[in-house]
């Protein structure tokens, strides 16, 4: 098997092999089947998963997701771990939307129970939710509260009365990462920060009504509280202009500083430093409070969006019954330990562009999913709705306990535009039962269904690699675009 | 010549930009950058509000000095709401250069946002001496 460069070894169904060869430290592996495999052919991410396995104290191998996809530095789907003494931390494993990740609300309602409201519901979710390009939030922060939010995450925005101490058990790190601290973070950083918490973003991010239309894990679909015909939120947001400003900051200051540290990159944009040293400490501690801006942001969007279902449907908070299910992020740098070769290592595993997918019985799942596992949060394009799967102990031993975060682009935005002129992207999307509300046409052109892989086919092998299994499949019934 | 020309990548947007000295190469990366973000409402006219900004940036190399100017331009408009419109640059070294920016606040009257772009990459940058001129390729994130 033979891409544009390299040679690929296929090691089972849903794997392929990356041999070890020239500076690389590790082998790669890369999760897809031969259909997914097809749509890599002259798209350089598979020489982007050998760039990664250059870096310094990389563990194992260096690991593509199958919604994997050309990016910049990591490939968008990447996962790599390093060795807390000899491994680096590199902010572009991490990428520029710190901690960008989904929610997914669950309600008692059925499709039934909206009706024909389902239109001006989904208005009024667009007027009250800021999306788009330089939208900013109704949340206006003072400078204390700024740094108590980076510094808490989720928990501050409880406190300030967006959301129930039940939320916070059913998000990540319990929405706050420790070891934030807002002195790492430039003032740059702080100022785009101010205004936009409570905002969706744009390009990718989205927020949109889904009906579970396929139960294929009575189990776990019980004990994450999912059942056929539920209505269901999902939010696709992160830690926007804050995020973007800390990352960029620290990638500016690694670049700087790269020639000293000696390490040998491929790429500048795998710009990096070891984590025992002063640098990497610092970046962990700015990345850490990027991750709580976006989990603070995403618990705000809820609350907001919490409000405008039971306005417009008017319902009590008991009628409506929205909870969080679960809240997960897919671009992040975390410290956690893994059984390498029969002993237990604390490592820096980076996803970009990939979802953690812990077992039954790990103790970083929430206790209310600990006897199936966690729920693994897997949006598909804006006309095939999302998938909810369940992370397996076979993660633990193949991918750093990680799965596919989405479809993963097949199309550039360039090409994704060129091929929708003259269409209605919209009106496509209205004929197939979604109803769709976005700041941009040109965002709705870029985010075209076809510019994406299949997720179902996405899922198929990670379910099938046993990685994480299929517990429900959410169709889209409206969707918020920036 | 067409100073840019967009090239495809499958998650962000990559830019050729073409200059026959490098002082041009590096105006003309700033404009083509605002082009792809900004949209004029086809005036030419600047408004009562428009001022001149100069500064300065240093770089390790040429690619290194264009992705940092680059940030700093789109810093200004991320984080101060600031549009440039014509970008001069007034020296040029292979590690240091001095920008003059002619520009004015954002109005929503007056400009349109055509595509968020989140950063300035490194991912596949490159500054080459081509036959008439200079060629750089920047890949954005969006």
């Amino acid at each position: 098997m033979i891409t544009n460069w390299c040679k690929l070894e296929r090691l089972d169904d849903n794997r392929l092999l990356l041999p070890q060869t020239g500076g690389m430290r590790v082998p790669g592996i890369i999760y897809a089947n031969e259909k997914i495999y097809q749509l890599l052919q002259g798209d350089e991410s598979t020489r982007q998963v050998a760039n990664v396995a250059h870096l310094p104290g990389i563990v194992s191998y260096s690991l593509a997701m199958p919604d994997v996809h050309w990016g910049y530095g990591f490939p968008i789907g990447g996962v790599a771990a390093f060795d807390l003494d000899s491994g680096i931390v590199s902010p572009g494993g991490v990428g520029y939307d710190i901690n960008c990740g989904c929610r997914l609300l669950a309600t008692n309602l059925t499709l039934a129970d909206i009706g024909e409201r389902l239109s001006n519901l989904t208005t009024v979710l667009y007027q009250q939710i800021p999306s788009g390009v330089g939208s900013t939030g109704a949340v206006k922060l003072s400078g204390k509260d700024q740094k108590k939010v980076l510094e808490e995450g989720a928990r501050w925005a409880v406190k300030a009365g967006f959301g129930t101490m039940a939320d916070l058990e059913a998000t990540e790190d319990g929405g706050a990462m420790s070891g934030a601290d807002p002195e790492q973070v430039s003032a740059r950083a702080m100022e785009r920060g101010k205004q936009q918490l409570g905002t969706l973003g744009s390009g990718n991010h989205f927020l949109e009504i889904e009906v579970v239309e396929e139960i294929f894990d009575e189990t776990a679909a019980r004990v994450f509280g999912l059942r056929k015909g539920q209505v269901n939120v999902m939010i696709h947001s992160g830690s926007r202009g804050l995020g973007y400003q800390i990352c960029d900051d620290y990638l500016a200051l690694m670049v700087k500083h790269s020639q000293k540290t000696g390490i040998d990159l491929p790429d500048r944009q795998l710009a990096c430093s070891y984590l025992d040293s002063a640098r990497g400490r610092n970046y962990l501690a700015a990345m850490a409070c990027g991750a709580n801006y976006a989990w603070a942001n995403r618990q705000v969007l809820m609350h907001q969006t919490q409000e405008v279902f039971e306005k417009v449907l008017h319902l009590s908070p008991r009628e409506l019954g929205m909870r969080l299910v679960y809240d997960v992020c897919h671009n992040i740098a975390k410290i956690e330990t893994f059984n390498i070769q029969g002993k237990m290592k604390k490592l820096c595993v980076h996803r970009k562009g990939a979802t953690r997918a812990f077992p039954a019985g790990h103790a970083d799942v929430p206790a209310q999913y600990r006897s199936v596992g966690q729920p693994v949060l897997i949006p598909g394009d804006m006309s095939s709705g999302s998938y909810i799967l369940v992370g397996q102990q076979k993660a633990m031993q193949e991918t750093f306990g990680s799965a596919c975060h989405g479809a993963g682009r097949v199309m550039s935005r360039t090409q994704a535009t060129k091929v929708s002129q003259g269409r209605s992207i919209a009106r496509e999307l209205a004929d197939q039962g979604v109803l769709v509300m976005a700041a941009s046409k040109g965002t709705l052109r870029e985010e075209l269904p076809e510019a994406y892989k299949n997720v179902d086919d996405v899922v198929q092998v990670m379910h099938e690699a046993g990685i994480a299994t299929k517990v429900a499949k959410l169709k889209s019934i409206a969707c918020i675009k920036g | 010549m067409q100073s840019y020309k967009l090239f495809d990548h499958t998650a962000d947007i990559g830019m050729e930009i073409f200059g026959r000295t490098p002082k041009e190469l590096f105006a003309y990366a700033a404009e083509a950058m605002l082009d792809v973000m900004i949209q004029d409402s086809g005036s030419n006219e600047t408004s009562a509000e428009s001022e001149m900004k100069t500064f300065s940036v240093e770089g390790r190399d040429r690619e290194d000095l264009m992705a940092n100017f680059l940030r700093e331009v789109l810093y200004l408009f991320n984080g101060k709401g600031w549009v440039a419109g014509q970008c001069k640059i007034m020296e040029c070294s292979t590690k240091r250069l001095v920008a003059q920016l002619i520009g004015e606040p954002f109005n929503k009257k007056k400009h349109s946002i055509k595509t968020e772009i989140k950063a300035v990459t490194y991912s596949g940058l490159s500054i080459e001496k081509v036959k008439p001129g200079w060629r750089a390729r920047v890949i954005f994130d969006v």
